[in-house]
């Protein structure tokens, strides 16, 4: 949280500045509402005056559930030059990438193509920022990879989308959301799945997103602290139809991220699962085996918001039944909720497991030296 | 497995009703009629299918008709081996699903009438949930008046998903009742099906729709506190039926972490969420959603910070565990005690 962070800034940066990191979960912006234009056909910039992006919700411009803060960010995010928080690479680098030594920074780019009704329109979106995401910041800073972007609802032109870009050095996965029409293990999503195995790249699923379903099983609720909340509930939903549909059975290479939705709740999601896969094992036969080896040996998870127990041998037991070497570091920079670096794991860790947590986990999974 | 103890208290057995046509009895002419010319079906949920492995443990699954609707099995199977001093009925009747509020109205009416005849009536260990139409806050209130004169009645049941989330404000004048008339709200594993049953979508199959009341009922709990209805009905106590407890301290911690956050948004909460939860909150223990080892059990306690929020419960007749380890191992005997008799206790003040 930004309060805490300028509280700790002065004091912590001389520890910090020793420790290389990775950043598993950064939200690049643009500067203008027309920065996509570029890269965009003539077509699509004028559907995108005239219509809107048509999205799974009802608001033309922003969320339903207003967030905490502008564009859910740090208020000491606006870069000097103008324009919203995340949008400018220099700002970025002097605040966090040089300051906390961040060796690899993963971009997760956000409003893009995703949860968009005109699946046409959702496809060349995707397309446009994973072209931007080059042009305006890996090309200009090799620590940062992007993130490649997909029409989430039309499996086949994703995949597409995913074979394009295979083998560029730009990106180190594709990135979906929780959130979508149906749960992400739905066949209409496979060949997202399909093309990512092929290409070797890891399938990142960041909290958020619009499908048109209510946040909660009951309905629509009322605040935002709701919705926040909420995401860890759709992770979880998400990851069960995941192991349930047999995704991970039937792509035994695809590695899987979980962004952006705590970690703290995958020990009992995997223990209740396995629990009744014992009972219920006959409705699934393509689940040949039991869910928490699936999500033991093809799921990781970023730790931005960490769980923040009030004992740190509570949060030690979660980190230990989840695995040492499942965790990525995140910061989730811009946004308001931002975990500050040389804050969030408390003492008493082994040097070994502190230098995956930071940097080793990615480096591995990203293919990254 | 940790050694039961004589005089406990079940806090979740399913009595079945054996088909719509057994409420006949219960409905008005009106509505007699409506179901036998309107040719209606038996109100079975889908979160229970009948064949469905979890729904019955093989030796406690009847050789004909619906687990759980045979008042001498259920004594044979649970109240007598267990010592059971009362067990709490919670039928799972499909009434939910219904969308006419006055079907659901009488439907409720005939369903809680039927339990006191039926079963109440005939062992006195048992005690009852007064199952409410939740389509009319205000004849739910009503069903609700008239069960408590009734002293067997001892909770109102609702389900984790229904139309909407249960701390909405709409809602609350049931909470007052339930808390004017000393009954703990129970809130108990299923869907009305009014909402897919996950929060992104409709999944393919019963073990994910089961998987995911978990997640359903860490939903409602962010609404009911975020709504402020402990803030309002600070005696009111509700009971997580057949919720599974290994996720309860992880969901915490992150609700505590947001709300320090942004509590300016709900500035009536004017309580920590874990402070709310160990005041207010229960679970009951089956299905105990944790591996079998003791040091595990051990450490998730621990992680709860409370030995007062698990009621014990054998979820009968549904295949939570075999024989009658009931109780998972590591649990010492005070802690037996609480779960047993201590904590049903201070939940139900009805029970007596």
């Amino acid at each position: 949280m930004n309060i805490q962070f300028r509280e700790s800034q002065e004091a912590a940066s001389p520890l910090i500045s020793k420790t290389a990191i990775a950043d598993c979960d950064i939200h690049p912006a643009r500067a203008t509402r027309t920065e996509l234009y570029p890269y965009l056909a003539k077509r699509w910039q004028h559907h995108l005056e005239v219509y809107g992006v048509h999205a799974y919700q009802g608001m033309m411009e922003g969320p339903p559930y207003p967030k905490a803060q502008p564009n859910a960010s740090r208020r000491d995010a606006y870069p000097p030059e103008g324009g919203p928080q995340g949008s400018s690479l220099s700002f970025m680098q002097k605040q966090l990438l040089d300051p906390n030594n961040v060796q690899l920074g993963v971009l997760n780019p956000l409003n893009t193509g995703q949860g968009i009704r005109n699946h046409d329109l959702s496809a060349a979106l995707c397309s446009a920022v994973n072209d931007w995401q080059i042009d305006k910041w890996t090309s200009k800073d090799k620590r940062l990879k992007a993130s490649i972007v997909v029409g989430n609802e039309d499996g086949l032109s994703a995949a597409a989308e995913i074979r394009e870009r295979a083998g560029d050095k730009n990106f180190v996965q594709v990135l979906l959301l929780s959130r979508n029409v149906e749960p992400l293990g739905q066949r209409r999503y496979w060949p997202i799945y399909q093309a990512a195995e092929e290409a070797g790249l890891p399938v990142g699923v960041h909290a958020f997103g619009f499908g048109g379903n209510p946040i909660t099983p009951s309905g629509w609720p009322s605040y935002y602290i709701e919705e926040m909340v909420g995401h860890s509930q759709c992770q979880q939903s998400a990851l069960a139809s995941l192991v349930l549909e047999g995704v991970f059975e039937r792509f035994p290479k695809l590695k899987m991220v979980m962004i952006e939705a705590g970690f703290g709740w995958a020990p009992s999601l995997a223990w209740r699962l396995d629990k009744v896969w014992q009972r219920l094992r006959s409705e699934v036969p393509h689940v040949k085996r039991p869910p928490s080896e699936y999500i033991r040996e093809q799921v990781w998870w970023t730790t931005q918001p960490m769980e923040d127990p009030e004992s740190r041998e509570d949060l030690f037991d979660v980190i230990k039944w989840i695995g040492w070497d499942r965790l990525l570091f995140a910061t989730d920079y811009p946004h308001w909720d931002y975990d500050e670096p040389s804050r969030v794991l408390p003492a008493g860790v082994s040097e070994a497991n502190r230098e995956a947590f930071y940097l080793g986990n990615a480096r591995a999974l990203y293919g990254i030296n | 497995m940790a050694s039961l103890i004589a005089g406990g208290v079940d806090c979740d057995v399913h009595p079945a009703v054996p088909h719509l046509t057994s409420l006949l009895p219960y409905l008005n002419d009106y509505w007699r009629d409506q179901v036998t010319t309107r040719g209606m079906v038996d109100l079975v949920s889908q979160s229970y299918p009948k064949n469905s492995p979890i729904v019955a443990r093989p030796d406690w699954r009847p050789e004909n008709g619906k687990p759980g609707e045979s008042l001498a099995d259920m004594q044979r199977h649970v109240l007598d081996p267990f010592q059971l001093k009362h067990a709490i009925c919670n039928p799972l009747y499909g009434v939910q699903m219904v969308f006419s509020e006055d079907m659901q109205t009488a439907f409720c009416r005939a369903l809680n009438e039927w339990l006191a005849k039926e079963w109440l009536d005939r062992d006195s260990r048992l005690r009852g949930s007064i199952v409410i139409p939740t389509q009319t806050v205000e004849k739910s209130v009503v069903e609700i008046e008239r069960c408590a004169q009734d002293k067997r009645f001892v909770q109102v049941l609702m389900l984790v998903m229904g139309d909407t989330p249960l701390g909405k404000r709409a809602l609350w004048p049931i909470y007052e009742a339930a808390e004017r008339l000393d009954l703990p709200i129970g809130i108990h594993a299923g869907s009305a099906y009014h909402n897919p049953p996950t929060a992104v979508g409709w999944g393919s199959y019963h073990i994910e729709d089961y998987a995911g009341q978990a997640q359903a009922f860490q939903t409602q709990l962010t609404s009911l506190i975020v709504e402020g209805v402990f803030a309002k009905y600070p005696r009111l106590k509700m009971v997580m039926l057949e919720s599974g407890v290994s996720w309860l301290s992880p969901y915490l911690w992150r609700l505590h972490k947001f709300w320090r956050g942004v509590r300016m948004e709900t500035p009536w909460v004017d309580r920590a969420p874990l402070e709310i939860v160990r005041s207010n909150i229960r679970f009951s223990l089956q299905p105990f959603d944790a591996p079998p080892d003791e040091a595990t059990l051990i450490r998730l306690f621990d992680h709860m910070q409370s030995d007062q929020l698990v009621l014990f419960s054998t979820d009968y007749p549904h295949w939570q565990f075999d024989g009658q380890d009931a109780l998972p191992a590591g649990l010492t005997p005070d802690l037996v005690r609480k779960i047993m008799i201590d904590n049903p206790h201070a939940t139900y003040p009805r029970l007596t």
